[in-house]
């Protein structure tokens, strides 16, 4: 098996309004078809160490690899391309743009990637859709959607382009238990299947409780590591 | 950029979701572009009316003999009295002819120069005019009317009758208009002249002058060149003034100082004899530009103003965007595209609106006794303006979206997506 994700000694401060030690020396691994979620406290660093593993954040010290390639220090442009090809991203709200259909919004980060023609990746998106059981909603703007059905379509998004390495924020959140589970079980169908990494950051136990590996949170450390059996 | 057909996407799909304030954006860019075209182009155009008014049938450079005292007397030319200071008292012009000295070889040189469009002799006489027992005093001035009608579009002063009358009948006269409605005188009526040395001329009006200047056609009119000599009782080779006309008015100033001291006679240029009216077209020029620009200002802070609200509202999309890969460079060109677009559009719009205006303006009735051959307002169509009009709506509204887009650029996503 081999490394997808590893950090070393990430250090994080806030600066304002006070100066804050948020992160403490965070060295983590995450295997090729993991899937690992994060819990902790609210404020106890979590998404602030998801920000830093999805190079949005990149004001800390310490060392990040993706797929065995050391990130910190890359200009921005770099980044933002990782981003685009090796990781996909599934928030507490689902952050689709209003505006565009559903099926134009799965196929945007694909059109900027740029790798495939446009009919390819239109295909893709539809194979997406499918897949997640919201096909027959392909057509219609996402505003138009229920919670539940834009929390799908952002997953279809962060699996366009077949990234190395799923990360999510609170994804569940805002959902219902139904919804809630459909969500997992898809989680758990892409890393099992696809063996696709996932690093999900939650409040829910009941969530954590299934996934295989809990990084327990507090205070900026990380407090244990357990193998969920 | 190869993302640019990406962004071009994006950028419509968000311009046509708020369809209201785009239009709203656009047309503070219409009206602010059309107000320029239709201001330059209705302030040109009166300024052309009014420069052709002078300068149209000024000619360029006026030669004439004029009688002075001359400038070095005997005695400055004797060796004896060289160191001395001689005062002379009542120095009195020599008695001279009015008319130019070699007025013949003079015009034929002229008229071989490459410099010069044109050049036509002119008889000036003073006459009296006279009827019943009034005598208005005047002046006739004997031209060459096909010469005038080329070079100084004579033709467009004659309000009543023909100008070519005066070659086709020797006593024919082209009267002006303040004479012909003081002496109640039309087409077809007899008029006499009677000159300085006292001689009584007969002759039948060809037709009614008018230039639009008061103190011209109260005095002024028109003969053929042999009848005002025959008036004055000279030759054919009696010419008082020389008019000449360039190709290139610039020319005037030098060519002036040349001719005036090569043919020693006296050679006015334009310039100096209407200085004024460049000064005037000038400045109207200056204010129409400086009320364009004013207002296409604010058109660009319109388009500044919705711009950055928008980037408010498009927080979340901004986030997510760079949250999937996109750079801040792309953001940033989604939002100036936007605004060249807002430009583009409102711009084409106002060059229509502003054409249209401007040809409503061109065909509306305009007269006026001083200008008796307008009848619409003078408007200007130069595609100057219009070139000038875009460009500058493309400049205002890129400077605008710049500033929003360059903060749209900066924006950090994971503080909006905290923020949540």
């Amino acid at each position: 098996m081999s490394l997808i994700l590893e950090t070393k000694d990430i250090n994080k401060y806030f600066k304002h309004p006070v100066p804050f030690h948020v992160l403490k020396d965070i060295s983590i691994q995450l295997n090729e078809g993991e899937f690992v979620s994060i819990m902790g406290k609210s404020g106890c660093g979590k998404s602030t160490l998801l920000y830093i593993l999805s190079t949005m954040d990149t004001d800390y010290s310490g060392e990040l690899y993706i797929d065995g390639n050391k990130l910190t220090g890359l200009p921005p442009k770099n980044l933002a391309r990782v981003r685009n090809e090796s990781i996909g991203f599934v928030f507490q709200f689902h952050y689709l743009l209003p505006e565009f259909t559903v099926l134009r919004n799965v196929m945007l980060p694909a059109l900027k990637l740029g790798k495939k023609s446009k009919a390819e990746i239109k295909k893709d998106a539809y194979e997406k859709l499918d897949m997640l059981g919201i096909k027959d909603q392909a057509l219609k703007k996402a505003a138009m959607l229920s919670g539940g059905q834009k929390q799908r379509v952002s997953i279809a998004r962060a699996l366009i382009n077949n990234p190395k390495i799923i990360m999510g924020d609170e994804p569940t959140g805002n959902l219902d238990s139904k919804n809630s589970n459909n969500v997992f079980n898809i989680f758990k169908q892409l890393s099992h299947e696809q063996n696709l990494s996932l690093l999900i950051v939650t409040h829910d136990l009941d969530f954590a409780k299934k996934t295989d590996r809990i990084i327990e949170m507090e205070d900026g450390f990380i407090l244990s590591e357990m193998a969920v059996l | 950029m190869n993302d640019f057909p990406l962004i071009f996407e994006i950028t419509r799909t968000h311009l046509m979701s708020r369809f209201k304030q785009t239009v709203v954006a656009a047309l503070g860019v219409t009206f602010g572009i059309g107000t320029f075209i239709i201001m330059m182009s209705f302030m040109t155009g009166l300024n052309g009316l009014l420069d052709g008014l002078i300068l149209n049938r000024t000619p360029h450079i006026q030669i004439y003999n004029e009688i002075k005292p001359s400038a070095s007397q005997p005695i400055d030319r004797a060796a004896q009295y060289k160191n001395s200071f001689n005062v002379v008292h009542a120095i009195k012009p020599k008695n001279s002819q009015e008319r130019i000295h070699n007025a013949i070889p003079l015009l034929a040189q002229l008229k071989q120069n490459e410099k010069v469009k044109g050049a036509t002799p002119q008889t000036v006489s003073k006459v009296f005019y006279l009827a019943g027992s009034n005598k208005l005093n005047g002046v006739i001035n004997g031209i060459q009317v096909e010469e005038e009608i080329r070079l100084f579009n004579f033709e467009d002063y004659i309000t009543e009758g023909e100008s070519k009358s005066i070659l086709k009948r020797k006593n024919s006269i082209l009267l002006g208009a303040g004479i012909a409605h003081k002496l109640s005188l039309s087409v077809g009526d007899k008029i006499q002249v009677s000159s300085a040395n006292g001689g009584i001329f007969p002759l039948i009006i060809g037709g009614i002058f008018q230039s639009g200047l008061a103190e011209v056609d109260n005095i002024q009119s028109y003969v053929n060149i042999k009848t005002a000599q025959q008036i004055l009782g000279e030759g054919s080779h009696y010419i008082s003034h020389i008019h000449v006309k360039l190709w290139d008015i610039k020319d005037a100033v030098p060519m002036a100082e040349k001719i005036s001291t090569q043919y020693n006679v006296s050679a006015l240029d334009i310039e100096t004899a209407n200085a004024q009216f460049e000064t005037g077209s000038d400045i109207r020029n200056l204010i129409s530009y400086a009320v364009s620009i004013t207002l296409l200002i604010v058109a660009g802070f319109g388009i500044y103003n919705i711009l950055n609200m928008f980037i408010y509202e498009k927080m979340n999309d901004i986030a997510i965007l760079k949250a999937t890969g996109f750079m801040g460079t792309d953001v940033k060109w989604m939002f100036i595209s936007q605004a060249l677009i807002i430009g583009l559009i409102g711009g084409i719009l106002g060059l229509v609106l502003g054409f249209g205006v401007s040809v409503l303006i061109d065909h509306a009735p305009f007269n006026t006794e001083a200008l008796p051959t307008i009848k619409t307002y003078p408007v200007n169509f130069n595609p100057a303006f219009y070139i000038i009009g875009i460009v500058f709506a493309l400049i205002s509204t890129f400077l605008a979206g710049y500033f929003p887009a360059k903060k749209a650029q900066r924006i950090d996503p994971v503080e909006i997506i905290r923020g949540q």
